[in-house]
């Protein structure tokens, strides 16, 4: 492990390079560098994690919450550890943590067993002009079944919610679900989720916050963020694909019918009706993703010995360092707040050039970086962009992989010149 | 040659900067517009006809160097071409007039412009070659 011992009250800062001997795949022959600048698309695994899993699969491998011989209790305690391990990390309680497939999951989950329950005609739903396709396609799919309304807090020029039109969306008592991303995954912004809580529950709105971007970047504090949702995903937080959580407020997630059925989601079944299990367990119908929730664990605890705080300066330091880059390469636009008010993600344009030409030159130097429109269609729309290229950081992340990439801007701007 | 190389070729940095067939019809016989979900990239064919035979053919849309390049070597390839030819076409033989390997997610980039232009003049709605197993992708 690269940061060991208790954090001290100054902290330094973070030893990329030493992290970076944690994560196997940097030390993996192959014919070109690897300069990873995609980890908000996903994040590496570090050795912890990889291990954890393969340990699971080779020494206790059986179901959870069934058998009651040896490794099948070894396997249940892992797992619901590793949920323990997760609320603490964002400060909920065990029970308010359901275990999902990924953020998208989560946030369907609570449309369908929420939404429909909670969302009647001539309701409105609210969001924002930066939502991920994953906190926009599921409100949509619930407002046209229930004849309900879409609205958005719209952006500015910067790339920041405009609080301002926020009493206004409000303001007639119809919004029933205020859903709204931590951090953006195009701009790095890194919106007032609090303040819009705040707002959403005075004038009787609950409140889901897409945390994909956050949780794996920064100190996230769910209770304090006073949000009743929250979704988040491993894959983007060091550990495995396949498992992603839902944060719900207890009371919420007690009153909420289920969303998928099968079994372990159950306490008693007869023929023609059933009673349903406690949480969280109502939730989690049919074998879950054990070893992917281990990995999900481990990856925690190594976030947590890294330490966020320290993980967050790393990412926006980085970010900064490559706004400063970019600023010399000719003909080029970042998207985004200015500097200080974003976290480790930088997307940009580059004169004409279409991001996939970018990042295919890009790829020839071993820089990898997304090139599309990062699931956020109506978001690019707004800002007038086709589509966008993106770098975006982790723990692990150095200044010369952003300098490689400078590197190969320049060479994609005198090649596609026309 | 490195896979780079490959790439970019100068055939394909002549066609992307100079497109021929670029721009659009007035009254096409044919017009059709068709998209890349995987990068939101659109093309746009329009197509005059006379007695089953391409007279004249214009792209028109956004696109990266693949999608472009493609788009304007099949107007080449096709103009003065019988339907029933353009029927016949499929990924190959984009792909030789490309003269590159593409990965799943760029192969999309290079068949836009046959997809589009098949689409345009049969209904025919699947990306070429789509039946012989897929590559998915996300939007």
């Amino acid at each position: 492990m690269a940061a060991t011992g208790m954090a001290p009250p100054a902290l330094p800062p973070l030893d990329s390079r030493a992290i970076r001997a944690d994560f196997p795949i940097f030390s993996t022959a192959r014919a070109k560098p690897l300069f990873y600048l995609d980890s908000a698309a996903t994040s590496q695994k570090p050795e912890a994690v990889l291990q954890a899993m393969d340990r699971y699969y080779r020494g206790y491998n059986a179901n959870i919450h069934r058998g009651v011989y040896g490794i099948a209790e070894e396997a249940t305690a892992a797992y619901e550890d590793a949920r323990r391990r997760v609320a603490t990390f964002v400060n909920a309680g065990p029970r308010e943590i359901v275990f999902t497939r990924n953020s998208t999951e989560a946030i369907n989950l609570v449309a369908h067993a929420w939404g429909r329950v909670h969302v009647r005609a001539g309701d409105a739903i609210l969001l924002t002009e930066m939502e991920h396709h994953s906190n926009l396609v599921p409100w949509q799919m619930l407002a046209q079944e229930r004849g309900a309304e879409l609205r958005f807090i719209p952006i500015t020029g910067s790339g920041e919610l405009d609080l301002e039109a926020l009493p206004g969306l409000l303001g007639d008592g119809r919004v029933r679900l205020v859903g709204v991303v931590h951090i953006s995954n195009v701009l790095g912004t890194i919106n007032p989720v609090e303040e819009i809580a705040r707002q959403a529950r005075a004038a009787g709105a609950v409140t889901l916050v897409d945390a994909s971007q956050s949780v794996p970047h920064c100190p996230v504090d769910l209770r304090a963020l006073g949000v009743d949702f929250a979704a988040f995903t491993s894959h983007k937080m060091l550990g495995p694909t396949g498992i992603g959580c839902l944060y719900g407020r207890r009371a919420l997630l007690e009153d909420m019918p289920p969303f998928l059925g099968g079994g372990e989601m159950i306490r008693e079944v007869h023929l023609t009706r059933s009673e349903w299990n406690e949480l969280p367990w109502k939730f989690e119908a049919g074998t879950m993703a054990i070893a992917e929730a281990v990995g999900l664990g481990a990856a925690v605890q190594y976030l947590e010995t890294l330490g966020m705080e320290r993980v967050f300066a790393h990412d926006r330091e980085l970010a900064d360092y490559t706004l400063d880059r970019l600023a010399e390469v000719p003909g080029l636009r970042v998207l985004g707040p200015p500097r200080g008010r974003r976290a480790g993600v930088v997307a940009f344009t580059l004169g004409d050039l279409h991001p996939h030409d970018i990042a295919t030159v890009l790829d020839d130097e071993g820089v990898c970086v997304r090139a599309g429109h990062h699931c956020a269609m109506p978001l690019h729309d707004k800002l007038g962009v086709h589509a966008s290229a993106r770098a975006s950081f982790h723990a692990y992340s150095l200044r010369e992989e952003v300098d490689a990439m400078i590197r190969g801007l320049e060479r994609a701007r005198k090649l596609f010149a026309r | 040659m490195s896979a780079f190389d490959d790439l970019f070729r100068e055939n394909i940095l002549d066609h992307y900067r100079h497109p021929r067939h670029k721009g659009v019809l007035e009254a096409p016989d044919i017009t059709y517009e068709d998209a890349n979900p995987l990068c939101g990239d659109r093309i746009r064919m329009d197509l005059k006809v006379a007695n089953g035979t391409i007279a004249d053919i214009r792209f028109s849309g956004q696109g990266c160097s693949i999608s472009q390049a493609a788009a304007s070597m099949l107007c080449e390839t096709v103009q003065g071409k019988s339907l029933e030819e353009v029927k016949r076409l499929g990924r190959e033989d984009v792909l030789e007039m490309l003269g590159i390997e593409l990965g799943p997610v760029r192969l999309k980039c290079g068949l836009l412009a046959l997809k589009t232009l098949k689409a345009g003049v049969y209904g025919i709605h699947q990306w070429p070659g789509e039946d012989e197993g897929g590559e998915g992708g996300k939007t």
